[in-house]
């Protein structure tokens, strides 16, 4: 409190706001600015945070898989490849799917699946169950995805057609959101046995291979290790690793965000010039009042000092205005272009609105930056005779 | 010269205008006492205003030596000039020169916030410098601009004196000021020469030499009847 007490009873402090104060129109002018190159900045940085936050929103739990995918001009990944996989180290699981897209019709409606031949034991890490049981090996039973269930009226028991043959829907996933190696969601597994009667003119071998790690942390180390082995003479495989998409995703959104606030901040630029315009002004009117403080004993620094402070307050309260109108700015470009304003109030959100305010009095402390080095460099005499 | 406040010697400042050189002062020496009071007088023209500069470390010179309290000036860096300015030199102008933006009090207060003094004791300080250049307390917290121009004027003093300056610098302190408010400012000044402040006005007004024991006149930047050293 004292320290309050003792800022607000400087007269440094209280010479900065009359002069803020005398020229009241000019002052107001040059803080509209501010607030428009703020809030043009944090609702930009929003915008384009929102963006990512509804993207990365609809995608589900990703996680860290490895997943490997035929290479360029190959069809299919091989027994042979997915036993050399075996070979290396810290995998936990491999998982080779046969896929393929088909028609599903039940009852009297029909949509598209992807139908999934997998073994029994290896849907237990990759999905987790609504209702009901995983397949039997051997049977034409069927496991199938929550969105699929859902369009199908797809029950327990139901008798779903797919390429003609009935499969009995023995269990129903609980709802994950889009994967990057499977879509569980739209999903149709059953096992391989049944997946070579329905798709019989399929090559032998795979077209997916999933690969779980021990140790998360050694991802990157383990789809090295599979590309040197199954790479080595030619690419016969694509190794993707899920996490790096959802970086590259994320890098995408931040570089999308920073041009966003790229554009904001030419308004913020703006407004510069404006600051550096009215605080030359200021300090042109001036001029003879800074020879007489230099007369009376006031150093360079505290001339500086003087007008940076105006520039300084100035900045503060034009900036945090504008950091609370943001807050509608930022509304009102996410209702115009992403029709939601429900990620207004996230945390990431709020951070660029504070960097939107942190711009706001870096700019206003840049624009009185000159005209103050002016003031504190004018010569005495000529200051004095100043007219 | 140990007791002399301020030294001049042979002090030349040329300034071109245009093609032309003009000497505003031409080799001027002179040494002025502590507790002196000295009128600088001369017609307009004549280098008074550049010679008061001279003194009061607003100006440096061409050729010669300036010396204040010893310090020879043209040696000190542009903020070495300022303290020795507030610690030695308390300024009086013709136009008052008070900051419109501060209170009377205020401006009188300024000096000693560039001196680092604290609150309490600058505030206590102007109000008894306020007295003692007989202004009321109730003027304290009036705009300059509120005040009349003898009023003014007083607060210009009081200000000079904040940080308790051995020279006092006026130029021309009566010429906007109408007689009767002219002598008692005289008269003031008159006062704190008695307490030991050197003096130094300028003016082109013959009537106050009246209050000062030295008077220099100067003529085309040269020093022409009398001088502070040719009178001891």
């Amino acid at each position: 409190m004292d320290l309050v007490k003792r800022i607000s009873s400087n007269m440094y402090v209280e010479l900065a706001k009359r002069n803020l104060k005398r020229h009241a129109f000019r002052t107001i002018l040059a803080a509209i600015g501010i607030i428009i190159g703020v809030i043009a900045i944090s609702s930009m940085g929003i915008l384009g945070n929102s963006l990512k936050l509804s993207v990365s929103g609809s995608l589900g739990d990703v996680g860290n898989e490895i997943v490997l995918y035929p290479a360029y001009g190959e069809t299919v990944i091989t027994e042979k490849q997915v036993d050399d996989l075996s070979k290396v180290g810290d995998i936990e699981y491999i998982i080779p799917l046969l896929s393929s897209a088909a028609r599903a019709e039940y009852k009297d409606e029909e949509t598209f699946t992807n139908v999934y031949g997998i073994e029994r034991d290896d849907l237990y890490p990759l999905v987790e169950l609504e209702d009901g049981h995983f397949l039997r090996s051997g049977s034409k039973d069927c496991v199938v995805g929550a969105s699929l269930a859902d369009d199908l009226d797809l029950e327990l028991g139901s008798r779903l057609t797919v390429q003609d043959s009935q499969l009995r829907v023995v269990g129903i996933l609980k709802e994950s959101g889009f994967g990057f190696a499977i879509d569980p969601d739209r999903a149709t597994f059953i096992t391989p046995e049944a997946y070579e009667k329905l798709f019989d003119d399929e090559e032998d071998g795979y077209n997916t291979v999933i690969v779980k790690v021990k140790d998360l942390d050694d991802v990157e180390t383990v789809a090295e290790s599979i590309e040197e082995r199954l790479n080595k003479k030619e690419e016969t495989v694509t190794v993707l690793v899920t996490g790096t998409i959802l970086e590259s995703i994320d890098e995408i959104f931040n570089s999308i965000s920073l041009f966003l606030m790229g554009i904001g901040s030419i308004s913020l630029l703006v407004a510069g010039v404006s600051i550096l315009n009215v605080m030359l002004m200021s300090t042109m009117e001036r001029t003879k009042e800074i020879g007489i403080m230099k007369a009376v004993g006031a150093s360079r620094n505290e001339i500086l000092k003087m007008f940076m402070l105006e520039a300084l307050f100035l900045g503060i309260a034009a900036s945090l205005i504008g950091g609370v109108l943001s807050f509608g700015g930022g509304f009102l470009v996410n209702i115009l272009i992403l029709d939601d304003a429900s990620y207004l109030f996230a945390p990431s959100s709020i951070l660029y609105i504070v960097a939107g305010v942190m711009f706001g009095i870096i700019t206003s402390l840049a624009g009185g930056m000159y005209p103050a080095w002016k003031a504190s460099n004018m010569r005495p005499l000529d200051a004095l005779r100043y007219e | 010269m140990p007791d002399s406040i301020v030294e001049l010697q042979n002090v030349t400042k040329v300034y071109t205008l245009g093609s032309n050189e003009i000497y505003a002062l031409n080799g001027v020496s002179l040494s002025i006492k502590k507790g002196d009071f000295v009128t600088i007088m001369g017609p307009s023209g004549s280098g008074k205003s550049t010679l008061l500069n001279m003194v009061g470390c607003l100006d440096l010179p061409g050729e010669g030596i300036v010396r204040i309290n010893g310090t020879d000036v043209s040696t000190l860096s542009d903020d070495e000039l300022t303290t020795l300015r507030r610690d030695n030199i308390g300024f009086i102008f013709q136009q008052f020169n008070l900051i419109q933006t501060l209170t009377a009090i205020e401006n009188v207060e300024m000096p000693m916030i560039f001196n680092r003094m604290d609150a309490d004791a600058r505030r206590k300080k102007a109000l008894s410098l306020f007295k003692q250049s007989n202004l009321e307390v109730e003027y304290a917290d009036h705009r300059p601009n509120e005040l009349s121009g003898g009023q003014q004027q007083r607060v210009a003093i009081a200000r000079a004196l904040a940080n308790d300056p051995p020279i006092i610098l006026a130029d021309e302190p009566t010429g906007n000021l109408d007689t009767k408010t002219g002598e008692s400012i005289m008269a003031l000044l008159g006062d704190l020469n008695s307490k030991g402040t050197t003096v130094i006005v300028v003016t082109h007004d013959p009537r106050l030499a009246e209050y000062s024991n030295t008077a220099i006149r100067l003529q085309d930047g040269e020093i022409y009847h009398g001088s502070g050293e040719k009178n001891q």
